[in-house]
C-alpha cells in the first residue's frame, strides 16, 4: 500500500500528493540552492578577474595568513559534522541530543565568524579596506556576502534550537532541521571553494 | 485516493527525510567523512607550503577541494542517497557557475597572456 | 454528469464572511488572484512605457528637436527600456505562468503561495520604487543596461543610478523566488499521469523560462551589488584609475541579459505553441522537438552574452566563438517556426484575433530572428551596433515575438479568466491597427541605423537626411496608440458586457478548459487524471467531470496572509535605506524582513 507513511500531525491533513514523491520544500530548496551557486560563482569570478590587478597595495600576498585561516576552515568543516550529527539526533527523536547539536553547529559557525572579525580587523588596521584597492574591494565583499550568509544560518539555527526546546521539532518534522542543514553546508562547501581560489591559489 | 493515482515515480508519503531509499549514513559514517575532510584540508595547507610542489600547485588543490566539495555534496547533503532529482536541479545551475568562472577567468586572464584578449 | 457544476465544500480555517476587497487582495495567495494583480500592474506599466516611448519618437521626429532635453531623454529612454523588460516583459510572463500554470497541470496552487504573494509584492513597490524618481527628477539615466562607469558616482552623481540599482535588485530578488516556485510547481503538482512529457508546451516553457531566471538573476544581483557599493561605500569594481575594469560590468550584465532576453521569449513561444494547435484543430506538430528545442535554446541562451560586446575588443577567439555560438541558437529557434507552421499545415484554421496575433508573430519574429543573425556575425555587427539597426532587431523580436503573444494570450484566456469573450470584430480592429502601426514604427529603422544613426542618442543632424523615414517611424507610434486604445476599450467593454463563454469556448485541448469559467478557488473538484497530452481532445468526460463533477470531501486550500505584504516592504525598504547614505540603515529593512519571515514561518497553514 503506497499510503502507510503518512505524518499524523494533523489527521485530518495527510501529506499531499506530489508527481515526484519528493517534499517540495525540500525540492524548492535545492533549487534555491542551484540558484545559489550562480550568485556565488559570479562574485568568486569577479574575484579572480581582480586578482593581482591592485594598482596600490596592501596586497594580498602580503595580508593573506593561511595557517589561521586553516583553522577556521577546519572549523567550519566540523561544523558541517556536528550538522548531519544533530538532524541524525532529532531524527532519532532525541531532544538532548538534538539542542547540543544544533548548539554545537551554532557555537562553531559562530566562531567562524570570529576568525573573520579578527581577520577583518587586522587587514584594516594594516591599512586595507572596501575603499582601498581592487583587493579591498573583491575580498570584503566575497567574503563578507559569505560570513553574511553564515551569520543568517546561525540565526536560523538559534530560532530552531528554541522551537526545539519548547517541544517543537519532533521526528514528523525534522525537515525543518533538514533544510537548515542543507543550507549550512552549502555555506560551507562555498567556503571550500574560497579557501582554495582565494588563499591557497596565489 | 492515493492509491487508484497513476504513478510516474513510487511514493514516499514523508519518507524522504526520515527513511534515504537508497541507503542509510550512520553517524559513524559521517565522522569519518569528517576526518577525510580534516586530512584533505591537512593535505592543502601542507602542499601549499612545499616548495618542490609549486609547479603543480594549482592543479592539485583544485582536484582536492573539488573532491571536499562534492564530498560534503554527497554525504553530508545526502545527495547520494537521496532522489536524482535533487542532484539534477542542482547540478544543472552548478554546472552553469563553473562555466562562468572557467569563462571570466579565459577571457579577463588567458586569453590576454596570449595576445588575442 | 448530473453533477457537473456542484459545488464542493472548501476548507478554509475561516470560512467566508464577507471580505473587504482591497484586503483580499492584499492577503490573497491564491495563484489565480495573484496572477491577475501581475497582470493588470504590468498592463498599466505597459502604458507607462507606452508613453515614454512616445515621448521619445516625438523627440526624434526632427533632427536637432527640442521637445526633450538630453537630459530629459536620457531619462525617458532608460526608463522606457527599464519598465518594458523588468515592469511589462518579466511580470506578464509571471502572470501567465502564475494563473495558467497551475491550471494546466492539474494542480490547486503554486509549491509556495505565500512566496508567490511576496514575489508579486515586492515587484510592486519597488516598481513604485523605481519610478517615484519621476517625482523628483532623477529618474534613471544610464540606459536599461547601465553601462559602467558612466553610472559610477564620478559620472552619475545625482541619485538616478541609484534608484536604477536599488529598485531592479529588489525586482530580481523576486524574480529569483518566482523561479524556485515554478520549478517546484511544475516538478511536484503535476496531476497524476502527467508526466513530464505530456505536459501542454506553455507549462514547459514556464518550466525552462524559470530555469533561466534562477540561473541568470543572480548574476545581476551580484552586478548589481557591486555598482552598488561602487556608488555608496566607495569599492573600486569599476573604477578605472584602482584598475577596476567597466568591461568586467559588461561580461556580467550580459551574462544576465542574454538569458533574460530568453525569459521573455520562451513564455511566447509557449503562448503561441498553445493557441496555434487550437485555432488549426491539429496536435502540435513535433511536440517533442519543441520541447528539446526550447531547452537547446535556454542552454544555448547562456553561452552567447558576449555578442553584445563586439565593439569591445574582447580578440578574435572571444569574437569567433561568440559569433558561432549564437548563429547555433538560431537553428533550435528557426526549427519552432518550422513546427508551428507543419502544425498550420493541413490544419482547420479559424482566423479569430488570438490566431491573427499568434500568425502575425511568426511572421515578425521571423523579421527579428533574420537581422538577428545579421548581428551574430560579428565584422557584420561593428558597423550594425549602436545603431538604429538594433533597435530595430529588438523589437521585432520583443514587441513582434513577445507583444503580439501577450495580446493573443489575451483574447485566448480573458474567458477563463472572466466567463466572458472579448468582441473577435473590435480585436481583428485592433490587431490590424497595431500590426500596421508596429511594422511603420519599426521596419524603417532597419535603414535607418544601416544608413548610421546611432542609438541612444537625443537627436540627430538634418544632414543625414534620415527626417523622412524617423517621421514615418514617429507615425506609426499614433496607430499603435490607437491599436491599443481599441484594445482597452475592448477588454473594459468585454468585461461587463462580453458574451457568456462557457468552460472551453475554443475547443482548447488543455486542462485549463475543463474548469469553469472563471475557476472556482480551488480549481478542480476532483484532480483529474490524465494519459494524454490532449486530455480535452481525447478524454474530456473523464477531464470535465473530474474538474466539474463531485467534489472531493476535504479540498483544503491555504488560507490567506499578511505577512508576504508585510516582509516584502521591508525587503523593498532595505534597498531604499540605502539612499540614506547611512551604512547601517538598510539593516533596518533586513530586521524587518527577518521578522516577517520568522512570522511567516510559524504562521499555521491548517
Amino acid at each position: 500500500m503506497a499510503n502507510t507513511a503518512v505524518v499524523h500531525e494533523h489527521p485530518h491533513h495527510p501529506e499531499p500528493y506530489t508527481a515526484t514523491g519528493l517534499p517540495t520544500l525540500k525540492l524548492g530548496f535545492w533549487v534555491f540552492l542551484g540558484s545559489e551557486t550562480l550568485f556565488f560563482g559570479s562574485l568568486i569570478s569577479m574575484y579572480m578577474v581582480y586578482k593581482h590587478e591592485s594598482v596600490v597595495g596592501p596586497y594580498s600576498t602580503e595580508l593573506l595568513d593561511i595557517p589561521l585561516t586553516s583553522i577556521s576552515t577546519f572549523v567550519l568543516l566540523m561544523s558541517s559534522l556536528a550538522m548531519v550529527i544533530a538532524l541524525d539526533q532529532v531524527q532519532q527523536g532525541s531532544r538532548r541530543g538534538g539542542a547540543i547539536g544544533i548548539a554545537a553547529v551554532a557555537v562553531l559557525g559562530s566562531l567562524f565568524l570570529g576568525f573573520q572579525a579578527y581577520e577583518f580587523t587586522h587587514f584594516y588596521h594594516e591599512g586595507l579596506t572596501l575603499q582601498t584597492n581592487l583587493f579591498g574591494s573583491s575580498f570584503f565583499v566575497l567574503t563578507g556576502f559569505h560570513g553574511a550568509h553564515v551569520s543568517l544560518g546561525v540565526i536560523w539555527l538559534l530560532v530552531l534550537l528554541i522551537q526545539l526546546l519548547r517541544g517543537g521539532l519532533p521526528p514528523g518534522k525534522s525537515l525543518q532541521l533538514e533544510i537548515a542543514g542543507l543550507y549550512w553546508h552549502f555555506v560551507d562547501i562555498v567556503w571550500i571553494a574560497i579557501f582554495t581560489l582565494v588563499y591557497l591559489i596565489e | 485516493m492515493a492509491d487508484t493515482h497513476a504513478h510516474d515515480t513510487q511514493h514516499h508519503h514523508g519518507a524522504d527525510a526520515a527513511h534515504p531509499p537508497g541507503g542509510h549514513a550512520t553517524w559513524q559514517t559521517y565522522v569519518i567523512v569528517g576526518v577525510i575532510l580534516t586530512v584533505i584540508t591537512a593535505v592543502e595547507v601542507g602542499i601549499f607550503y612545499i616548495e618542490a610542489m609549486a609547479g603543480v600547485l594549482v592543479p592539485i588543490l583544485l582536484l582536492l577541494s573539488a573532491l571536499k566539495f562534492f564530498i560534503v555534496v554527497f554525504w553530508y547533503m545526502h545527495l547520494k542517497f537521496d532522489s536524482k532529482i535533487y542532484s539534477r536541479v542542482f547540478f544543472a545551475p552548478l554546472f552553469l557557475a563553473t562555466l562562468v568562472v572557467i569563462g571570466m577567468v579565459i577571457l579577463f586572464k588567458v586569453l590576454p597572456r596570449y595576445g588575442v584578449g | 454528469m448530473a453533477t457537473l457544476e456542484a459545488r464542493a465544500p472548501v476548507t478554509q480555517p475561516h470560512p467566508t464572511k464577507k471580505k473587504n476587497v482591497v484586503w483580499d487582495l492584499m492577503t490573497t495567495v491564491d495563484h489565480k488572484k495573484i496572477g491577475l494583480l501581475y497582470g493588470v500592474t504590468a498592463l498599466f506599466f505597459m502604458v507607462v512605457g507606452g508613453i515614454e516611448a512616445t515621448l521619445i519618437r516625438i523627440q526624434l521626429a526632427k533632427p536637432e528637436n527640442d521637445f526633450l532635453s538630453a537630459d530629459a531623454y536620457n531619462q525617458i529612454f532608460t526608463m522606457h527600456g527599464t519598465t518594458m523588460v523588468f515592469l511589462v516583459g518579466m511580470p506578464i510572463a509571471v502572470a501567465l505562468f502564475n494563473y495558467i500554470v497551475p491550471l494546466q497541470i492539474g494542480a490547486r496552487d503554486v509549491a509556495f503561495p505565500r512566496l508567490n504573494a511576496l514575489s508579486y509584492w515586492i515587484f510592486l513597490f519597488g516598481a513604485l520604487f523605481m519610478n517615484s524618481s519621476f517625482l523628483i527628477g532623477q529618474a534613471p539615466n544610464g540606459g536599461w543596461f547601465g553601462y559602467a562607469n558612466l553610472t559610477s558616482e564620478q559620472y552619475s552623481p545625482g541619485m538616478n543610478i541609484d534608484f536604477w540599482a536599488l529598485g531592479l535588485q529588489a525586482l530580481g530578488a523576486a524574480s529569483i523566488m518566482g523561479g524556485v516556485n515554478f520549478i517546484t510547481t511544475i516538478l511536484n503538482l503535476r496531476a497524476p499521469g502527467m508526466k513530464l512529457m505530456r505536459m501542454p508546451l506553455f507549462t514547459w516553457m514556464a518550466l525552462l523560462t524559470s530555469f533561466l531566471i534562477v540561473t541568470a538573476l543572480p548574476v545581476f544581483a551580484v552586478a548589481l551589488f557591486l555598482i552598488t557599493f561602487d556608488r555608496f561605500w566607495g569599492t573600486t569594481f569599476f573604477v578605472t584609475q584602482a584598475g577596476g575594469d567597466p568591461v568586467l560590468w559588461q561580461h556580467l550584465f550580459w551574462m544576465f541579459g542574454h538569458p533574460e532576453v530568453y525569459i521573455l521569449i520562451l513564455p511566447a513561444f509557449g503562448i503561441v505553441s498553445e493557441i496555434i494547435p487550437v485555432f488549426s484543430r491539429k496536435p502540435l506538430f513535433g511536440y517533442a522537438v519543441m520541447v528539446y528545442s526550447g531547452a537547446l535554446i535556454a542552454l544555448i541562451g547562456w553561452g552567447v552574452w558576449a555578442h553584445h560586446m563586439f565593439a569591445t575588443g574582447m580578440g578574435p577567439i572571444a569574437d569567433a566563438f561568440f559569433t558561432v555560438s549564437t548563429m547555433i541558437i538560431a537553428i533550435p529557434t528557426g526549427v519552432k517556426i518550422f513546427n508551428w507552421i507543419a502544425t498550420m499545415w493541413g490544419g482547420k484554421i479559424r482566423f479569430t484575433t488570438p490566431m491573427l496575433y499568434a500568425i502575425g508573430m511568426l511572421i515578425t519574429f521571423t523579421i527579428g530572428g533574420v537581422s538577428g543573425v545579421m548581428h551574430a556575425t560579428s565584422p557584420h555587427d561593428l558597423q550594425q551596433t549602436d545603431t538604429y539597426f538594433v533597435v530595430a532587431h529588438f523589437h521585432y523580436v520583443l514587441i513582434g515575438g513577445l507583444i503580439f503573444a501577450i495580446f493573443a494570450s489575451l483574447f485566448y484566456w480573458f474567458p477563463k479568466y472572466t466567463g466572458r469573450l472579448m468582441s473577435d470584430r473590435w480585436g481583428k480592429v485592433n490587431f490590424w491597427l497595431f500590426f500596421i502601426g508596429f511594422n511603420m514604427t519599426f521596419m524603417p529603422q532597419h535603414w535607418i541605423g544601416l544608413l548610421g544613426m546611432p542609438r541612444r542618442v537625443f537627436t540627430y543632424s538634418a544632414e543625414l537626411n534620415l527626417t523622412g523615414l524617423n517621421q514615418l517611424s514617429t507615425a506609426g507610434v499614433f496607430v499603435q496608440i490607437l491599436g491599443v486604445a481599441v484594445l482597452f476599450g475592448n477588454v473594459l467593454w468585454s468585461l461587463k458586457r462580453g458574451a457568456p463563454s462557457g468552460p472551453n469556448p475554443w475547443g482548447g485541448a488543455t486542462l485549463e478548459w475543463a474548469t469553469t469559467s472563471p475557476p472556482p478557488e480551488h480549481n478542480f473538484n476532483r484532480i483529474p487524471v490524465v494519459h494524454t497530452r490532449e486530455p480535452m481532445w481525447l478524454e474530456s468526460a473523464a477531464a470535465e467531470d473530474a474538474a466539474r463533477g463531485t467534489p472531493e470531501p476535504h479540498i483544503h486550500l491555504p488560507p490567506s496572509s499578511y505577512w508576504p505584504i508585510f516582509t516584502a516592504f521591508g525587503a523593498v525598504l532595505t534597498f531604499v535605506l540605502f539612499l540614506t547614505n547611512l551604512w547601517w540603515a538598510p539593516l533596518i529593512g533586513l530586521t524587518w524582513t527577518t521578522l516577517g519571515a520568522i512570522n511567516w514561518a510559524y504562521e499555521p497553514t491548517h
